[in-house]
């Protein structure tokens, strides 16, 4: 009996011990050692010593993407809480089955192809596209808007894909208060932005953070959204890796850059943490 | 009054912005127009256009192949996986619990260019292997968080009562504990199968010359020019996960109906 548990032991153990190490940790070691290397004009890895792409990161044009792309990725991410706030308090306020129903609804989109539903907002957004001829054929402006192929695009494609991200954990934070913390504070004469403040933020902040978490990040690398509606223009930190790794073949510098990613991925995962997040409420549906 | 219609427009201002783009392609794909920027007149045609597209079905064709045999096998690792990790006690479980956590949260493109990198290193040739080799490496973390919210210090009871009235853990595991958390694993593999027919990312870099995703095959068209046939298989994609999500939904309401039942 004994020794038959061990075997199953084995069994139910090994595949993913065996999957963390080889997929997940290994990979990630074998990135942090090409950080470390020289890359030759060939595209090949020189297994020298060498701190020059990190460097090369701080000093040249390369700190300047990263500091708008993470504007960018900011700058989504309060789009998603302004818009999950009022979302989720409007539907906390309806009845439960319209609210499953609801937020089974804001999953749809998300589930099916990102770059099918990109293409889509082309359509939309482009110069002879259905916003621009609406709005002259309405007579509403006379020259066609630029919507796309900038700052602007990048930032809606961003906010539309990740939304549900946000959308997701904060209704399920704002849903869990309390009804009577709100009614008492009321009876006590606080006004709606005392409420929001002293009670709704502090006890949805965990699921607001796990929300920034799962838009910030891919806001930084989804590099496809970026060149779609970027026009290849605006360049994301994920263009930055992606250039590396396929086109100039730098690998120790895109490697870098990702360990400079994965830096901030932990920084934010500690933060939530900190805010009382667990870590199998992210990602979650 | 009027500060509650204006509450259901926001709602659906929310709705409009998240379907637009959806309903979009729906109607264009049945547009008469090749350019999609009129709708001119209804017609099947590009449903037509779609059957004799041979690139655009094996692009669909590769990308379902992946979809299905990695979310098979990231099931059954995952669930195994949160079993396992769940009820045995080993040296470093502490640093694989983290581990599993990392496809998780780090951005997509980190783990596709770190598995490319060691796909390299270990001479792997780029192509479906690979393709099926990162999809199953991003799902399994999805599957394992999945199940694990189903399992409880219940089950652990259920399974001793088993193995003490004489069952043998390979009975205990499928009359006991499988159907027990069934609910984890079945919304783990509608996450796994859906995250794989969406991945543009991790493809992207695991993808050899010649292997081809719908994602990646309709990548490089929005460069050179989407043809209308790709709104049509966009339009049956959407009705198919569509029902996969609904089919799941179903079956876990009711599963928690019954639930609740007993």
């Amino acid at each position: 009996m004994k020794s038959n548990n061990k075997v199953f032991k084995y069994i139910f153990l090994s595949p993913v011990v065996i999957y963390s190490i080889i997929l997940i940790l290994l990979p990630l070691i074998y990135i942090l050692f090409l950080s470390f290397c020289k890359s030759d004009s060939y595209g090949g890895v020189i297994y020298n010593f060498t701190l020059s792409n990190y460097l090369t990161i701080i000093n040249t044009t390369y700190i300047k993407i990263l500091l708008k792309s993470s504007l960018i990725g900011i700058l989504t991410t309060f789009i998603c809480i302004c818009i999950s706030y009022p979302f989720a308090l409007i539907l906390r306020e309806k009845k439960e089955e319209v609210r499953n129903l609801m937020t089974k609804l804001v999953m749809i989109p998300f589930l099916t192809n990102s770059l099918i539903r990109t293409y889509g907002w082309i359509v939309l957004l482009r110069k002879n596209g259905v916003i621009n001829n609406t709005l002259l054929g309405t007579n509403i402006i006379t020259k066609p808007l630029e919507l796309m192929y900038n700052n602007f695009g990048i930032i809606i494609g961003m906010t539309y894909t990740l939304l549900p991200f946000m959308i997701l954990p904060v209704c399920s934070a704002v849903f869990k208060i309390d009804n009577n913390i709100i009614e008492a504070a009321r009876d006590l004469g606080a006004k709606p932005l005392q409420i929001f403040k002293n009670i709704i933020i502090p006890e949805t902040i965990s699921g607001v953070f796990n929300g920034s978490l799962m838009v910030f990040m891919p806001a930084i690398g989804y590099f496809f959204i970026s060149d779609i509606l970027g026009g290849g223009k605006v360049m994301i930190i994920g263009n930055l890796i992606k250039n590396q790794f396929l086109t100039a073949r730098n690998w120790p510098l895109g490697s870098a850059i990702s360990i400079f990613l994965i830096i901030v991925t932990f920084l934010l995962v500690r933060v939530y943490q900190k805010t009382g997040g667990k870590l199998d409420d992210l990602g979650g549906m | 009054m009027k500060n509650k219609t204006l509450k259901n427009i926001f709602i659906a201002l929310v709705f409009i912005f998240l379907f637009l783009p959806i309903i979009i392609l729906v109607i264009y794909s049945f547009n008469t127009s090749k350019m999609n920027i009129i709708f001119e007149g209804f017609t099947f045609e590009w449903y037509k256009t779609m059957l004799t597209n041979t690139d655009l079905l094996e692009a669909f064709a590769n990308t379902l192949i992946i979809a299905i045999t990695s979310t098979i096998a990231s099931t059954i690792i995952g669930t195994i996986g949160a079993v396992g990790l769940y009820k045995y006690n080993f040296p470093f479980k502490g640093l694989i619990n983290k581990l599993i956590y990392i496809p998780i949260v780090i951005p997509e493109i980190v783990l596709g260019i770190s598995l490319l990198s060691i796909y390299t290193l270990m001479k792997l040739e780029l192509g479906m292997p690979t393709l099926i080799l990162s999809h199953i490496a991003f799902s399994i973390p999805f599957v394992i968080v999945s199940v694990r919210s189903n399992l409880s210090p219940l089950i652990t009871t259920y399974e001793e009562a088993a193995q003490d009235l004489g069952a043998n853990p390979l009975n205990t595991f499928f009359k006991v504990t499988l159907p027990a958390i069934m609910p984890g694993v079945i919304s783990g593999a509608t996450l796994s199968f859906t995250l794989s027919l969406d991945d543009v990312v991790i493809s992207y870099f695991t993808a050899g010359p010649g292997s081809n995703t719908l994602p990646l095959k309709i990548y490089s068209m929005i460069k050179t020019g989407i043809t209308p046939d790709v709104n049509a298989l966009s339009t049956i994609m959407l009705l198919v996960t569509t029902a996969i999500i609904t089919v799941s939904a179903i079956y876990q309401s009711r599963n928690i109906a019954e639930g609740g039942k007993s």
